[in-house]
């Protein structure tokens, strides 16, 4: 994708459009052949309108006058846009951001549109209402590339699909025939497991309990976290259901000690841990598997073997402790070669830096990793997220034998039918409160959706 | 290293382009790029240019050393200049008031030295801890109050005794200064260069094999990421500039201990400067900062031969800046092109272990 926005050049092979043959050097290349690309990310200022946002970087093209709020006016119609061009973009929902998206790419007259993963970060609603959109614009004569691990999805919008493993193509199918399992089974090039687990590992021992967690916004209004509640026991999954944005990342920060909650209590296995550090919650035997490894669980430069050490730093067998807190890094190699062998981690040596691996095997690394030193509670924050179904099967594996195993595990996913499958509990985050219990084993992702969004407000169960 | 490629090309590349640079400079001021070059040479042979390019050069070292330790985890320590004077000053006073036995007196020198340094760098680092104030800004301050207490202290009404046109403080006594080799008239290696080496072993273990080395290039590489590991980040940004202005506090002292024994109104400045550029050209890599330090210390001493052949000596000021630029540069495009080469190669890697089966298979 990156290649044809323009973002990579291609080592070989020719794009064309239209029938021409073109060579983009960069996205503005692209965007000049009418291809237009809406990222996984929003690319959006959040402190500017919803008009300058799709202006920014286009000025030359209408103007920022008057011709330019017309262009926008006629636009947001196309894209089904409810929200006035005035409006700050940080007041908007994620879906609204999206359609905003989708207009700037318009806006620079694309007539083909990537879309990135663009229904991970929607609840089932909003996805319907997206696919409508699609169709209408689709029968004005717009393309799109719709690129999603979602099968069903796929089946339900595309009309040819094209299987990528492993940057080749494996194959084409039928929509209207081929069926999600026969996808999946393209992607992983195997028979797909599921994220099915029924029989119950729950224990009665709690591991971790959290008592009325506050966490106050910064600069006043409504707190971010508002007296949450639960415990989590071993052999437990408990799933957190919840759109983003509800305060599901700052619960994650704030059992992990990276966020000090401003009220409440955070007790692990019996210890009160609401003001340690973040690495004594990690000696404790917390593991983390954060939402954004780029961001939280990776050094993007170093070699994979020091990238273990990360979070281990004072722990055997990495540390070989001492006053000084020598490292012994022939264990953190040796180490690193087992989590490689054992979660299935494709690289070529534990020297590569992690930049290099692919998204879900720099995920398997750190799933590995955090379930290295024999934690108690395993924190996993949308632990398949942008990972190839491969992966993805590897990493519901790991999870579902971790619990086997006794390991509590606190699990935040924006995929429902993971949180279904995987979880004993599901809790429904709504603006920083715990607002419904639901029972993965009757309720559906649409009664899910509807408890998320607040549509429910009895909740699912 | 398996990467020696990443690591020598863009220093050699840009002293190649630094000198090319100065090639063309010379010959449009109508002098010979090919003497000057020759001239500069041949006089590391001269007198005692040899031990001086060394003395300096572990003066840069430790210079570079204090401010690479900031840069692991992109802090901007540019206070060394500050902390390195003030600590001269101190030092020297302590040490001229003190009498001690003989090693223990330089000892103790020594550790006046660097604890005056980190005190110094201690205002920039718990600014910068528990009000986030930018080190750049704070420490540039401390650089001119530094200054001014210097001026205060060396004058005659506090430590400073006037000795002909010049004033210094009391000269420290013999028990007090570190032996050096002589050389006879090629002149005297400073005793410190050793500490110097010792130093740049010390840091080159301290990166590499400690926790605090792990915390501080990680910290560095992605704060956000050492927050998640359980790096405590405040206290990483005190201790890394507290051992930087520690380190700072040395860098007076080969000359104090080794040759002047006091500190004056004429004593050295602009070190701190220098070791900014040593450390930028050594990538922090104690080696590296070593090769820095030689080079520049190299192009400082060698270049008081040009004015004999009537070559600007000026010209040398124009390649140390061109190729501290120009290695910046280079370290960037060098490193971009490995990590996308790096990522082609797993790639291929990959794919070619995924086929290879499935070809036997078939």
């Amino acid at each position: 994708m990156k290649i044809l926005y323009g973002m990579q050049q291609p080592d070989e092979g020719t794009i064309s459009v239209d029938g021409e043959l073109v060579s983009f050097r960069s996205p503005a290349d692209a965007i000049r052949a009418g291809i237009g690309m809406v990222h996984q990310h929003f690319m959006l200022a959040d402190n500017l309108t919803v008009a300058e946002n799709i202006l920014l970087g286009a000025e030359a093209l209408h103007g920022m006058g008057t011709a330019a709020r017309q262009r926008i006016a006629e636009l947001e119609g196309t894209v089904g846009l409810q929200v006035g061009p005035d409006v700050l973009v940080e007041r908007l929902g994620v879906a609204d951001r999206q359609r905003v998206e989708i207009l700037k790419v318009l806006y620079r007259g694309a007539r083909t549109v990537i879309l990135d993963e663009p229904t991970a970060v929607l609840v089932p609603q909003e996805v319907d209402e997206l696919f409508a959109t699609l169709r209408r614009m689709r029968a004005e004569g717009f393309t799109f590339v719709f690129i999603s691990h979602k099968l069903d999805e796929v089946r339900a919008i595309a009309d040819t699909v094209t299987v990528i493993r492993r940057g080749a193509c494996v194959g084409s199918a039928d929509p209207k025939t081929v069926t999600s399992r026969q996808l999946a089974e393209m992607m992983v090039g195997s028979e797909l497991p599921s994220p099915e687990t029924r029989e119950s590992t729950v224990t009665d021992r709690e591991v971790l309990r959290l008592t009325g967690i506050r966490l106050d916004a910064e600069g006043g209004g409504r707190p971010v976290l508002d007296g949450v509640d639960l415990v989590v026991r071993a052999g437990e999954v408990l799933g957190i259901a919840g759109v983003e944005g509800n305060g599901q990342t700052e619960l994650v920060e704030t059992i992990m000690g990276m966020q000090r909650a401003s009220g409440g209590t955070v007790v692990l296995s019996g210890t009160d841990i609401t003001r340690s550090h973040t690495l004594r919650r990690r000696e404790a035997g917390i593991g983390y598997v954060p939402e954004d490894r780029t961001r939280h669980g990776l050094l993007a430069t170093q070699p994979l073997w020091a990238n273990r050490i990360l979070g281990h730093q004072t722990r055997k067998p990495v540390s070989a402790g001492g006053f000084l807190g020598v490292l012994d890094r022939a264990a953190a190699r040796r180490d690193t070669e087992r989590i490689v062998e054992e979660f299935d981690v494709r690289t070529p040596g534990v020297d590569v830096p992690a930049a290099a691996l692919s998204g879900g095997n720099q995920q398997k690394l750190v799933v590995g990793r955090e379930l290295s030193g024999d934690p108690v509670l395993l924190i996993a924050a949308h632990p398949t997220r942008g990972v190839d179904v491969g992966a993805q099967a590897g990493i519901w594996d790991v999870l579902r034998r971790a619990r086997a195993d006794g390991l509590a595990v606190l699990l935040v996913s924006a995929d429902l039918d993971e949180l279904i499958g995987l979880s004993d509990t599901i809790k429904v985050m709504l603006r920083g409160r715990l607002v419904a219990d639901a029972d993965p084993a009757t309720v559906t992702p649409e009664e899910l959706g509807a408890a998320m969004t607040g549509a429910d407000a009895e909740g699912a169960a | 290293m398996t990467h020696l490629r990443t690591v020598l090309l863009p220093p050699v590349l840009a002293i190649v382009f630094a000198a090319l640079l100065c090639a063309v400079a010379l010959l449009i001021s109508g002098d010979s790029p090919i003497t000057a070059l020759t001239v500069m040479v041949t006089q590391v042979g001269e007198g005692t240019t040899a031990v001086d390019i060394v003395n300096s050069a572990a003066i840069y070292y430790i210079a570079g050393l204090a401010v690479a330790i900031g840069f692991q985890m992109k802090l901007f320590n540019i206070g060394i200049e500050g902390q390195f004077r003030l600590a001269a000053c101190v030092a020297a006073i302590v040490g001229g008031a003190l009498a001690l036995p003989p090693v223990v007196h330089t000892l103790v020198i020594i550790l006046v030295g660097a604890a005056v340094g980190a005190l110094w760098a201690s205002v920039p680092a718990l600014l910068k801890a528990y009000r986030g104030v930018h080190e750049v800004i704070s420490s540039i301050m401390m650089n001119f109050i530094a200054t001014g207490l210097i001026a205060y202290l060396i004058s005659t009404d506090s430590f400073g005794v006037l000795q002909g046109n010049n004033i210094s403080t009391d000269p420290i006594e013999p028990t007090g200064h570190f032996a050096g080799i002589s050389f006879g008239a090629s002149g005297t290696i400073f005793g410190f260069v050793f500490v110097a080496a010792a130093l740049g072993l010390a840091y080159g273990f301290m990166l590499n094999r400690t926790r605090f080395g792990f915390e501080l290039k990680a910290s560095g590489e992605s704060p956000t990421a050492a927050a998640a590991g359980g790096v405590d980040a405040r206290r990483m940004v005190i201790v890394a500039l507290l051992l930087s202005g520690a380190m700072a506090g040395l860098v007076g002292l080969p000359e104090l201990l080794g040759r002047d024994y006091a500190y004056t109104l004429t004593s050295p400045q602009g070190y701190g400067f220098t070791g900014i550029a040593v450390a930028l050209l050594g990538r922090n890599h104690p080696v590296g900062v070593a090769l820095g330090a030689l080079l520049w210390a190299f192009l400082d001493k060698s270049a008081l031969a040009l004015d004999n052949v009537g070559v600007p000596r000026e010209i040398v000021l124009i390649m140390q800046g061109s190729v501290v630029l120009s290695v910046i540069v280079a370290y960037e495009i060098v490193r971009r092109y490995e990590l996308a080469a790096e990522q082609r190669r797993v790639a291929a890697q990959l794919r070619a272990a995924a086929s290879a089966p499935a070809e036997v298979a078939s």
